[in-house]
């Protein structure tokens, strides 16, 4: 069951409830599995809850990753 | 005393009212409300004379006849209603055959306790609509059923169109070296109704494409009379579609997923489902097949219309045996866009 | 959509590709597993073995839930809405799984039984609160992604006093699943399923962590690098593995780094622990009995039970004689070695659960890589299985 989307959350409502927005789509969801949620955070959703929040830092870094893999190759094919 | 007019008859109330028994039972009731609403609204010669069937000179040419039953639920939703979805979903399907529509015939079955105020709304959708392509609704029926054997109202329409001549449009003629187009973004009609849908609500500013393409049509066989497919992928979406055209035509398709116009909430709302563009139901789009050295021309023919600014060559027909139709994936892999199993339930997994 | 389509980019894909081709050792085979259906889905959707050399196998696990839900629950599911006239909730990639008498879900409620699909658990909290005279049951299914939503709804029950709601649980464990593969006769006597590294779930690790994946690479000496869930992380986690077998190391890491750390979501665990325990055994359909490889509901909130309000009682159903599904789960045959792949068995009439959930290996096969079985070529006459992408066919 895997099936979980990387949304942008633009309305905290209470502790336990907000809106999120995924490419103008918006969906009132869950955030009880989670704390301190602030709009603007991105987090996974799945199943109409907030699983965890998405480290933009670390987002980076693997698409660094990605890039880096395409470097060069240390011997011809 | 009181002055009540002389020939006074009370006339429905569409405000309150809702449909009962009687407006099926072929007596004054059903009679007043075929009056009052439907011939009052569609208004043409053929409805003012009263008949149940209607005449006309029957035209010179090859004549195409559709018909299409509509149900969908709900009955309201962003960019429509069942009434005109039941309008243009007629048209086009004349249209599809490289026909001019001519008539339209419309059937409703009512279920008791129906708000007369929504049929009003319904009815003068499909009146607007039909006025907008220049089609009359000519006959028509209205039957009741009782309560909770209905979802509301069920409308059946029938179209009739003239084949120009020197058009042949089938799916069967699809050939090797021909070229696929769509006449802009799919997905749109149903993520709309899916965005109603009780427990999948979630918010989008998409609205149905519900629309007429005759006009569309006229104009791409007037450029491109060599066209050889046209159809409207409406349930089972564009995949289904393509797929219809491959096993009639005894061919496969190669196509490009980075080609497909799609809306990027489109995109997003079927990324929160598990759904796939491809099979999600149109009602203002057609797929076109023509011969490949025609695609340029009909392609800027396709967008200079209203109906096609977002047209776009999504690929070509290739000789297989197995009628596959391949995608090449924006990711860069080629996969088979099969045909729909079931009816596409919004997966979690 | 952020956080999505840069994660899709082909570019970057065929750079990977091209890495993945000049770091793998000739004469050497990768065999790695990749256990989430979601990954399953993934490389079938996006063709990323076209894109892989020809020495990296991959190997669908257990990694669907729906999969691997023996028969013998899906008829409980059924009868709590046929014979005890519940509202059955349930996710909609149960509705077509094939149970006994020819029947499933769907074909339950065109019968009459009251069973409805929902999106989320907490939607079918909503129907027992619309329908206080009716007994609802969620059907609750999944690997530790979805069991904290499950916690939560029976929670939120207990402190509604809801009398008439319970859950008839089927949650599974990821790590069990994955030792049980490694104990299993093929893998570790018989290697008949050489098994050299695994591709570790994305969302499940977002709630569990990287952590407990510490001990298969320890005590199996087999590399785990826990993957995203889009085509860029399977590949760039498909390379590390490549790294780590080339160096010979058997470590844990983790591509997923944007979403999981070692130690999850603590919360969502606390939830899970608090209305969850271990059952000492379950029946995974093709694996057969699993030890500590499933939750049940504590006593503690035994009052939402399904399983004690019903008084169910578990029938173990075989699966149809020709079907694979068992083997296939395990990772010791192909679809394509079914007999009745594709031509009994389709998604149209699936025979077993590999061929309903679109995650299931057979599924994804059928629906996206069954062409290349059959060697078709283009008009251009270049055949369509040789994997080299290709680039855009019209001008």
């Amino acid at each position: 069951m895997c099936l979980a989307i990387p949304a942008r959350v633009v309305e905290v409502l209470n502790e336990s409830e907000g809106t999120i927005d995924l490419g103008g789509v918006r969906k009132r969801i869950s955030f009880e599995l989670l704390t301190d949620v602030a709009p603007g955070d991105y987090v996974i959703v799945h199943v109409g809850y907030a699983l965890q929040k998405l480290d933009p830092a670390e987002a980076e870094r693997t698409l660094a990753l990605f890039a880096e893999a395409g470097g060069p190759t240390a011997e011809a094919a | 005393m009181s002055a009540v007019k002389k020939d006074y008859v009370r006339p429905v109330d569409f405000r309150h009212g809702r449909v009962d028994m009687t407006h099926g039972g072929g007596g004054r009731a059903m009679a007043q409300l075929i009056d009052e609403l439907f011939a009052a609204n569609f208004a043409n010669e053929w409805l003012a004379q009263g008949n149940d069937g209607a005449v006309f000179s029957a035209p010179a040419g090859r004549m195409v006849i559709a018909t299409d039953s509509h149900v969908v639920s709900p009955l309201f939703f962003p960019g429509g209603d069942i009434g005109c979805l039941s309008v243009h979903g007629t048209l086009n399907d004349v249209a599809m055959a490289g026909a001019r529509p001519l008539y339209l015939a419309a059937s409703f079955i009512l279920e008791e306790g129906f708000p007369l105020a929504d049929l009003k709304r319904i009815v003068e959708s499909m009146a607007h609509a039909a006025r907008d392509a220049g089609v009359p609704i000519v006959t028509g029926d209205t039957k009741v059923v009782e309560q909770g054997k209905g979802d509301g109202v069920f409308i059946t329409t029938t179209g009739f169109g003239v084949v120009p001549p020197g058009i042949e449009i089938s799916g069967d003629r699809a050939r090797p070296g021909d070229a696929i187009l769509v006449s802009g973004t799919i997905g749109d009609h149903g993520v709309a109704i899916m965005s109603l849908r009780e427990n999948l609500s979630f918010e989008t500013t998409i609205e149905s494409d519900t629309a007429a393409l005759h006009g569309l049509v006229a104009a791409m066989i007037e450029a491109v009379p060599s066209i050889r497919c046209l159809r409207d992928p409406t349930r089972g979406g564009l995949g289904t579609t393509l797929n219809e055209f491959a096993r009639q035509s005894g061919v496969g398709m190669l196509i490009r997923e980075a080609a497909i116009p799609v809306k990027a909430q489109v995109n997003a709302a079927c990324e929160f489902l598990g759904l796939d563009p491809l099979y999600v139901a149109n009602e203002g789009k057609l797929i076109a097949i023509c011969p490949g050295a025609d695609a340029g021309r009909l392609l800027a023919v396709m967008r200079g219309h209203a109906r096609g600014a977002d047209a776009a060559i999504i690929g070509e027909v290739v000789a297989d045996a197995h009628r596959f139709v391949q995608m090449e994936t924006a990711f860069g892999g080629r996969r088979v866009v099969d045909w729909l199993t079931g009816e596409q339930l919004p997966r979690i997994c | 959509m952020k956080y999505i389509d840069e994660f899709r980019d082909g570019e970057l894909a065929r750079s990977i590709a091209r890495r993945i081709g000049a770091e793998v050792q000739a004469g050497r085979s990768y065999n790695l597993m990749e256990f989430c259906g979601g990954h399953t889905h993934a490389i079938s959707r996006y063709g990323i073995k076209d894109l892989l050399p020809s020495n990296v196998n991959m190997i669908h696990g257990p990694g669907c839930p729906v999969c691997v839900l023996p028969i013998g629950r899906i008829d409980n599911a059924i009868r709590l809405a046929t014979e005890n006239k519940a509202i059955v909730a349930t996710y909609a990639d149960t509705m077509r799984v094939p149970a006994s008498g020819g029947l499933s879900l769907m074909k339950a409620k065109a019968r009459g039984a009251d069973i409805r699909m929902v999106y989320s658990a907490a939607d079918a909290l909503k129907i027992a609160q619309d329908n206080p005279a009716r007994e609802v049951v969620f059907f609750a299914i999944g690997f530790e992604t979805t069991t904290p939503p499950t916690a939560i709804v029976i929670r939120q029950a207990r402190a509604l006093d809801l009398r008439n709601f319970s859950v008839f649980c089927n949650h599974v464990l990821t790590p069990s699943a994955i030792t049980h593969i490694l104990e299993s006769p093929e893998v570790r006597e018989l290697g008949t399923v050489p098994l050299d590294g695994f591709i570790g779930p994305a969302h499940v690790s977002t709630v569990i962590g990287s952590q407990p994946y510490e001990y298969f690479a320890e005590e199996y000496q087999r590399p785990v690098v826990i993957a995203g869930f889009e085509p860029l992380d399977v590949m760039q986690a498909i390379l590390m593995l490549v790294r780590q077998l080339n160096d010979g190391r058997a470590e844990v890491e983790n591509e997923f780094t944007r979403a999981v750390t070692r130690e999850g979501n603590e919360k969502a665990k606390a939830l899970v622990a608090e209305v969850f325990e271990l059952r000492r055994s379950f029946e995974w359909r093709g694996l057969g009995e699993v030890p500590y490889s499933a939750l049940r509901i504590k006593d503690a909130y035994a009052g939402f039970d399904a399983e004690r309000r019903f008084g169910i009682t578990y029938r173990s159903v075989a699966d149809n004689k020709a079907c694979e599904c068992g083997a296939i789960l395990r990772g010791v045959r192909k679809p394509t070695d079914c007999k009745v792949f594709g031509t009994v068995c389709t998604p149209e009439n699936p025979i077993g659960s590999c061929m309903v959930s679109s995650e299931g290996a057979c599924a994804a096969h059928y629906t996206y890589g069954r062409f290349k079985d059959v060697g078709i070529r283009t008009a251009a006459g270049t055949p369509a299985r040789d994997g080299t992408p290709r680039g855009a066919v019209m001008p």
